[in-house]
């Protein structure tokens, strides 16, 4: 148990001795949830608007005032012809265009570079402008009443930064070991073997637990996301989450032998999965089913699902069974294959 | 004369690197192939419950009205509110449709009646889209709720609303990024760690030449890589430039100047290649997120927003988007090219005093 004990306080040593990387380690939440939770929006905001008018009446008067006054709308100038709208829109002084003709017909031109957001900012004027007099529909935005982009963001910046820390950290580390030779003396030393390996993870667990806090409170605090669910199942939750992400790591450190290799491994196989497959950022309904079978085997997404659920929604741990249920047997199964892979002997 | 052969032998050092071609070759291939069909922001395939509490036959029609759009699908008809929610929670479905008991009725008296919609905004994009396809398939079903006239809509530069061809410019960002920034991050650092940075630093040779050397290469892999993304996007998804090409190619070249002066910078002030490759991640994931390749800049609070007078991902990505999508010509994007010519001469002169030939 002292051996043990001192192995972990070497590996402590190691990690709090390269102060750039640790800066960075502690450095990214911090400013990926400061990026996030307030310079990310996709909210609809500041739209530059044109007014094309010929003749100034009192019903044209009316509308650009309503959209004026809306949080949404900014209008820039007020030109005679839609050419010359076109043209402020083709060198990007305006986004959308308002051109009332002659027999009070009304026509929006939209930039539509951005099709999502081309599509919101033509719904928010039409309904701006006709202001919601005739409207027949009651509009409920469940959990998220205020349509912050900060809900979504959150539980999908801990699935990421999670497996960043545990996975390629733990496989750096004990690659760079290999690459050094000094691997080789530890495999002599009285310790056993496997209790080496579990010595190295130790303080990236504890280094993810303290990150995944940090995430928590500053979400909770500073972002205003609210902790629907109890906190108890996102811990636990979250700790299967991390042991995945560590037999991840020990996987791929038995396969790789240098340090770029690791690197390049976790990188590619691990981090951008998570970024592009995990729905993150992209929707998975969305893509091609090919697409949809290889994102059904990406651990992540289902922790960002069961994260969504447990934080925002607030939902009981009944309703998340299956996601914790998928990611325990991800977590075995890699586990397994780690241990069995794992060489007492150097080659 | 000198910058000849040192250009010559990094291309050496590139060639018999037994991953590095293959990776500067695949690389932007598989991106190409792959990302535009990962990068569809549209919403499709939202699940809708209905709770039907009226059963005549306008709300039938809503209901198959609403079935036959290609943006959702049906997940059903509920009994109740609480059961349409119980599976909302359950994440197996988005949207719930509340139909009152008279809709029919009111419809038949010229009487607006008042449909419920409730939608799971936890992905605040999908909510909001996905409830405004629905609220406008609603007002279509009731002839007499539309008494004012909505103005029509005129949409410019991507009438199909094609997402690919929105993410394209932002790949070919994400490419010249990947490929431009990171490899040089690790040449000058990988020098250091094997040691053969000593045998240049007693050499007569310049820092100037020396660093353009290093710089050069990663130009030519950047026109390289270009010209098989933009081959690539015309091959396979059909979409080529509005605008005149040699302005993509000028945009380009200038973003590559940038990201190679930057990665060896980055790589001059580290000491090991783990150190300099997070320094770098960090840097381009803020670099990335903030310059409005995903997002729209002009969401951003503003101080956020002050930061992107300085990013010249941003720059880029405003320009490229100009030329690509919206057929700019120069004078369009005078403005962002000599922000993005500015910042490049910075950078790469900030690249050869940061290299100091004695440890």
């Amino acid at each position: 148990m002292k051996q043990f004990i001192s192995f972990v306080i070497k590996e402590t040593r190691h990690i709090l001795r390269d102060r750039r990387t640790m800066l960075i380690l502690f450095g990214m939440p911090v400013v990926m949830m400061t990026i996030f939770g307030f310079a990310i929006t996709t909210d609809v905001k500041n739209v530059r608007t044109v007014v094309v008018t010929s003749q100034i009446d009192h019903l044209t008067q009316a509308a650009v005032e309503r959209l004026a006054q809306s949080e949404y709308f900014t209008i820039t100038k007020t030109v005679s012809t839609p050419q010359e709208a076109e043209r402020l829109i083709r060198s990007q002084k305006a986004d959308m265009a308002v051109v009332f003709a002659k027999n009070h017909s009304m026509q929006l031109i939209v930039d539509g570079a951005d099709p999502n957001m081309a599509q919101q900012w033509t719904s928010y004027a039409q309904q701006t402008i006709v202001n919601g007099k005739s409207s027949i529909v009651n509009l409920k935005m469940l959990y998220n009443p205020q349509m912050k982009s900060s809900y979504n963001f959150v539980p999908a910046i801990m699935g990421m930064l999670l497996m960043l820390i545990c996975a390629m950290m733990t496989s750096i580390s004990i690659v760079r070991e290999k690459e050094r030779g000094t691997m080789e003396v530890l495999l002599v030393s009285p310790v056993r073997p496997l209790l080496v390996i579990i010595a190295k993870a130790v303080p990236y667990l504890a280094l993810a637990f303290g990150i995944l806090i940090t995430i928590l409170l500053m979400a909770r605090f500073l972002l205003g996301v609210p902790l629907q669910g109890s906190v108890v199942w996102i811990l636990t939750v979250s700790t299967l989450y991390i042991i995945l992400a560590l037999s991840l790591g020990l996987l791929v450190s038995s396969v790789a032998q240098t340090q770029l290799v690791a690197l390049l491994l976790s990188a590619m196989v691990l981090l951008m999965p998570v970024i592009m497959l995990s729905g993150m950022i992209f929707p998975v309904e969305s893509m091609p089913t090919v697409l949809q079978w290889i994102a059904a085997v990406v651990p992540p997404r289902y922790y960002i699902d069961a994260m969504r659920k447990l934080m925002i929604m607030g939902v009981g741990i009944g309703e998340v069974m299956k996601e914790v249920a998928i990611l325990a047997s991800f977590a075995t199964f890699f586990l397994i294959v780690a241990l069995k892979k794992f060489n007492v002997r150097l080659e | 004369m000198t910058l000849k052969f040192l250009v010559q032998k990094e291309f050496l050092q590139i060639r018999r690197n037994s991953f590095l071609p293959r990776l500067i070759v695949m690389f932007p291939i598989v991106i190409m192939c792959v990302m535009p069909w990962v990068q569809q922001m549209d919403v499709k395939n939202v699940v809708v419950l209905v709770v039907d509490n009226d059963h005549s036959t306008s709300s039938q029609r809503l209901v198959r009205s609403i079935e036959a759009s290609r943006y959702f699908i049906s997940g059903g008809q509920k009994p109740t509110y609480q059961s349409a929610l119980a599976d909302i929670e359950r994440g197996k479905a988005d949207v719930v449709l509340v139909i009152p008991q008279d809709f029919g009725k009111n419809i038949a008296k010229g009487e607006a009646p008042q449909v419920l919609i409730a939608a799971n905004a936890v992905n605040g994009t999908k909510g909001s889209m996905g409830s405004a396809y629905l609220s406008q398939i609603v007002s279509r079903s009731v002839p007499y709720a539309t008494v004012l006239q909505q103005p029509s809509v005129l949409t410019l530069y991507n009438k199909h609303q094609n997402y690919k061809l929105y993410m394209i410019p932002a790949l070919l960002a994400i490419v010249m990024m990947l490929m431009t920034g990171f490899l040089p991050t690790l040449n000058i650092v990988g020098e250091k760690e094997t040691g053969t940075i000593e045998q240049i630093n007693v050499t007569p040779v310049s820092k100037w030449a020396f660093i353009l050397s290093k710089l050069i290469p990663y130009w030519l892999i950047a026109l390289f890589v270009i010209t098989v993304c933009l081959l690539l996007a015309w091959l396979i998804y059909g979409i080529t430039p509005a605008g005149p090409l040699w302005l993509v190619y000028l945009l380009a070249m200038l973003l590559a100047v940038f990201f190679s002066s930057f990665g060896l910078i980055v790589s001059n002030y580290s000491d090991t290649m783990q150190q300099a490759v997070f320094v770098m991640w960090f840097f381009v994931v803020c670099i990335m997120l903030l310059s409005g390749l995903f997002t729209p800049a002009r969401s951003m609070p503003d101080w956020a927003y002050l930061t992107t007078y300085v990013n010249p991902m941003h720059y880029f990505i405003d320009a490229i988007r100009t030329v690509f999508i919206r057929g700019g010509q120069f004078r369009e994007v005078a403005h962002q090219v000599c922000a993005l010519l500015a910042i490049g001469i910075l950078m790469a002169s900030w690249a050869v005093r940061s290299y100091k030939k004695n440890s």
